[in-house]
C-alpha cells in the first residue's frame, strides 16, 4: 500500500463532488451500527448500566435501619450526593454519574477511541475503508463522531439507569439544592439531563486524546491500554499538590464542576474552564491524530 | 500547511516519499500551533483585559472614610474569594479535624454536628476558598461556602439562623429575636454578631476600629475589582520596625462606598496574608427563594438551644466566660498596632505542659526557644502573629516582631 494517500479533504479542495455527502452519512450510519452492534460496547453499556443498580442497592441496605447513608458524621468517602439519595432518588443519578466519572465512563470510552483506528488497523480492514472515495480526514472525523456518540450514549445509560433505580427503591420528589433551597422535581430532571449533558461534554478531551493514540499504533489492545493507562496517571498527578501550578490544564481537573449545577445559582465558572479545556484537548488531540493519520503509511 | 498534493504525487515514489515526510511534519504543525494560541490566550488575556486603573475624582482619605461610613448598601449578592496564608505549617485535614474537635469538644452543649457554623468557618483560616453572599436588609442574609461537589450554608431569614452542609445533608438550627441585629448595629456592634468576619465590608470595620494616631491612612489611586471603579484606601501603621503588620489596603466602591476588597500584606513582604475581595457582585435585590430554607426530608437537625434561650451571642459569651475563668486576667500592653494582649495561664511548669503531654512536645517543636528579663519561653510564629508563652505560664500575644514582643513581655513583668 502506498503512503501519503491522496487524501484530499473536501471542504479545502475546489472541487467539492456531490456524492461526498451521501458518503460522510453512509459511512457514519455505517460506524455507528458496527460500533454499537459490538458485543465489547455492548458489555461496556451493561457494565455501566449495572455501576448505579449497584450503588443504589448498597445505600438501600446500608439505611434500610434508618442511618444515613455515607457514614454519617463527615459524610466523607463516598461520592458526592450520596447522603441525600435515601430522600430523594433523582440523587442517585447525580451520585451514580460522579462515581463512574473518574473511571468508568473515561475507560469505556478510551476502550472505544482507543479502538477507533488501531482496531481497523488490527484487524486488518482499515486499508478497505480507505479505498472507499471517504478520504483520511472524512474517514477520522467519522470516526470521533462515532466516538462522541459514544461519550452521550454511555453517559444517558448510567443517568437513565440510575434514574430508573432511583425510582424503584426511593421516593421522588421537590429536592433541595446543594445550596438549601428547593426546586421542583421537573426543574431538578432537568437539571439531571444538563448535567449528563455535561458529563458527556467532560470525555470530549478522553475521546480526542484516545484517538490520537488509536493513530499511533496497529494495536487496538495497545491503544486502549495507552488510553485508559493516561486516563488513570493524569488523575493521579491532578492529586498532587505541588504541580498546582499545571493541574488546572489537565483533562479531569474540572470533572466535578458538573456539580455546580446543582448550585442555585448556577456556579458557572468551574464549569465553563471544563467545557474550554476539553475543547482545546479536543483541537489539540484531533489535530494531532489528524496529522498522523493522513501522512501514515497504512500498512495493514 | 503544505499545499495539497494530488494524486500525481503517488506515480513518483521519490519525491512522493520526500513530499510526503515535510507534509507530516508540517501538518503537526497544527496541533503545536493550537497549544501556542491557547498558551498566549491564557497568558495575554488577562493583561489585556486589565485596561489599567480606572479615571476617578480625586478624593481625601477623610471624606473617603466619611462616605464609607454612610454608605447603606442593604442588597447585595456576590461571590467572594477569601486567600489566607498565615504561614501556618500545613496541616491539611489534621488541622481542620483538631479545630473541629477542639470546637466540638469545648462547645457547652458538646454536640459535633458538622453543620454547626463556628466549626465549618474555621476552615476559611487557611487556604484559598470561595464563598457567595447575598443581603437583602438586616433581616435576610446568606453565606455559601462552595466546596467539591457540595455546599455549606448559613441563611438567616427573620428569626432563624440555618446552617446547612449538604455533603453530610446535616441542618444546624437557631433561634435568635428578630431585632437582635439591629439592636446589635444601633449599638455599634459588629456586624454580623457571631459570625468571625469573613467579607471585605466586615474585615474593613475591624481594620478602622484600630485607626487612630498611630495609623496613617491614605487614599492611594484607583482600582478596578469585580469590574467596578474603586478607591483603594492604604491605612499603615506609623510605628513601622514593630509591628508584623505592613500595610492594609481596601478597594472601596467608587457608587456604592462598599469595600469590595480587604487586602493584609506583612511587613516581610511576600504574599498577602489575607486578601478577601469580591470577584463578582451585583447590587440587585436577591430573590426571595435565596433566603428560604427549609431542612431537607431525612436531613438530621440539630437544634441550638443555647441560640434560643438568649440573644445571639449568649453562647460565645458564655464560652468567653469559661475562657476567661481560666486566665489572671487579659492585659493590653503597648498601644495602637504594638498592642499586645497578656494573660497568665496559671500553670507554672510552663509551654512543655500548657499542651499537656505529647501535644504540648509537638507545640513545642514548631517554636523557638528564647531567654531574656522574662526569664524563659517559647515563641510560636506565623507570619502575621507571634505568641511568646513564657515557661511561669504567661502568655503575650500580638501582630508584633518576635524582638517586639519580647520587649512587651520584659516590660510586662
Amino acid at each position: 500500500m502506498s503512503r501519503a494517500e491522496p487524501a484530499a479533504v473536501p471542504h479545502t479542495g475546489p472541487a467539492v463532488r456531490p456524492p461526498r455527502r451521501r458518503w460522510t452519512f453512509g459511512l457514519l450510519r455505517n460506524e455507528l451500527t458496527t460500533t454499537f452492534r459490538r458485543w465489547r460496547t455492548l458489555a461496556l453499556l451493561g457494565v455501566l448500566a449495572a455501576v448505579p443498580v449497584l450503588v443504589g442497592v448498597a445505600v438501600r441496605v446500608e439505611t434500610r435501619d434508618g442511618s444515613p447513608a455515607g457514614g454519617g458524621g463527615g459524610g466523607e468517602g463516598g461520592p458526592a450526593f450520596i447522603a441525600q439519595v435515601t430522600n430523594n432518588g433523582l440523587f442517585l443519578v447525580f451520585t451514580a454519574l460522579a462515581a463512574t466519572l473518574p473511571f468508568f465512563l473515561p475507560m469505556a470510552v478510551g476502550v472505544v477511541a482507543g479502538d477507533a483506528v488501531a482496531g481497523e488497523a488490527n484487524a486488518g480492514t482499515l486499508r478497505y475503508l480507505l479505498v472507499a472515495p471517504a478520504g483520511r480526514t472524512r474517514l477520522l472525523l467519522t470516526k470521533y463522531a462515532t466516538t462522541l456518540a459514544f461519550c452521550l450514549v454511555a453517559t444517558l445509560v448510567v443517568a437513565v439507569s440510575a434514574l430508573a433505580v432511583g425510582a424503584l427503591l426511593f421516593p421522588l420528589g421537590d429536592l433541595t439544592t446543594i445550596s438549601g433551597t428547593r426546586i421542583t422535581f421537573a426543574d431538578g430532571l432537568g437539571r439531571a439531563l444538563l448535567i449528563a449533558l455535561v458529563v458527556a461534554a467532560s470525555l470530549i478531551g478522553v475521546a480526542a486524546l484516545g484517538l490520537f493514540v488509536s493513530t499511533l499504533t496497529n494495536s487496538g489492545i495497545a491503544a486502549m491500554a495507552t488510553t485508559v493507562g493516561l486516563v488513570i496517571t493524569v488523575q493521579i498527578l491532578d492529586q498532587i499538590p505541588q504541580l498546582h501550578a499545571v493541574r488546572p490544564y489537565f483533562f479531569p481537573h474540572y470533572w466535578l464542576s458538573f456539580a455546580d449545577l446543582m448550585r442555585d445559582p448556577v456556579y458557572w465558572d468551574d464549569l465553563l474552564r471544563n467545557l474550554g479545556l476539553q475543547a482545546l484537548y479536543a483541537a489539540v488531540f484531533g489535530s494531532a491524530a489528524w496529522a498522523r493519520f493522513t501522512t501514515k503509511d497504512i500498512t495493514a | 500547511m503544505a499545499p495539497y498534493e494530488s494524486d500525481d504525487s503517488t506515480t513518483a515514489a521519490e519525491a512522493g516519499e520526500r513530499d510526503a515526510g515535510r507534509r507530516g511534519i508540517a501538518r503537526y504543525g497544527v496541533p503545536v500551533a493550537v497549544m501556542g494560541v491557547a498558551a498566549a490566550t491564557i497568558g495575554l488575556v488577562p493583561a489585556l483585559a486589565d485596561s489599567g486603573d480606572p479615571d476617578l475624582p480625586k478624593i481625601s482619605a477623610q471624606q473617603l472614610l466619611e462616605k464609607m461610613a454612610q454608605s447603606d448598601v442593604q442588597q447585595l449578592s456576590g461571590t467572594v474569594r477569601i486567600s489566607t496564608d498565615l504561614g501556618l505549617p500545613d496541616l491539611g485535614g489534621l488541622e481542620n479535624s483538631l479545630a473541629s474537635g477542639a470546637l466540638a469538644s469545648g462547645a457547652p452543649d458538646g454536640h459535633g454536628s458538622s453543620a454547626d457554623p463556628s466549626a465549618k468557618l474555621t476552615e476559611l483560616a487557611t487556604g484559598t476558598h470561595t464563598l457567595r453572599v447575598a443581603a437583602d436588609g438586616p433581616d435576610r442574609q446568606k453565606l455559601s461556602l462552595l466546596e467539591n461537589a457540595a455546599e455549606y450554608s448559613l441563611i438567616h431569614n427573620g428569626t432563624d439562623v440555618w446552617g446547612y452542609d449538604s455533603k453530610a445533608n446535616e441542618v444546624y438550627h437557631a433561634t435568635a429575636p428578630a431585632n437582635a441585629r439591629q439592636k446589635d448595629r444601633k449599638d455599634g456592634k459588629d456586624r454580623g454578631g457571631d459570625e468571625p468576619p469573613v467579607t471585605p465590608r466586615q474585615l474593613t470595620d475591624q481594620a478602622l476600629k484600630s485607626v487612630d494616631d498611630t495609623t496613617s491612612v491614605t487614599v492611594d489611586g484607583t482600582a478596578q475589582v469585580a469590574g467596578r471603579d474603586a478607591y483603594k484606601l492604604l491605612i499603615k501603621p506609623r510605628q513601622s520596625g514593630t509591628t508584623t503588620v505592613g500595610s492594609i489596603s481596601v478597594d472601596v466602591d467608587a457608587r456604592t462606598w462598599l469595600p469590595l476588597k480587604f487586602t493584609l500584606t506583612p511587613a516581610s513582604g511576600g504574599a498577602a496574608v489575607v486578601d478577601v475581595g469580591f470577584t463578582r457582585i451585583s447590587y440587585a435585590k436577591p430573590a426571595a427563594s435565596t433566603f428560604d430554607f427549609t431542612p431537607p426530608k431525612g436531613a438530621k437537625v440539630t437544634e441550638d438551644h443555647a441560640h434560643a434561650d438568649g440573644s445571639a451571642g449568649a453562647r460565645e459569651q458564655k464560652s468567653e466566660q469559661d475562657l476567661a475563668k481560666g486566665f489572671d486576667g487579659l492585659k493590653v500592653l503597648g498601644e495602637g498596632w504594638n498592642s499586645v494582649a497578656a494573660f497568665d495561664t496559671g500553670s507554672r511548669d510552663g509551654a512543655s505542659a500548657s499542651g499537656g503531654g505529647d501535644l504540648g512536645g509537638l507545640l513545642g517543636s514548631f517554636g523557638d526557644r528564647v531567654r531574656g528579663g522574662f526569664g524563659s519561653g517559647t515563641v510560636f510564629s506565623t507570619r502575621l502573629v507571634n505568641a511568646l508563652v513564657t515557661d511561669d505560664g504567661k502568655v503575650y500575644v500580638g501582630a508584633v516582631t518576635k524582638k517586639a514582643l519580647m520587649e512587651a513581655a520584659d516590660r510586662g513583668r
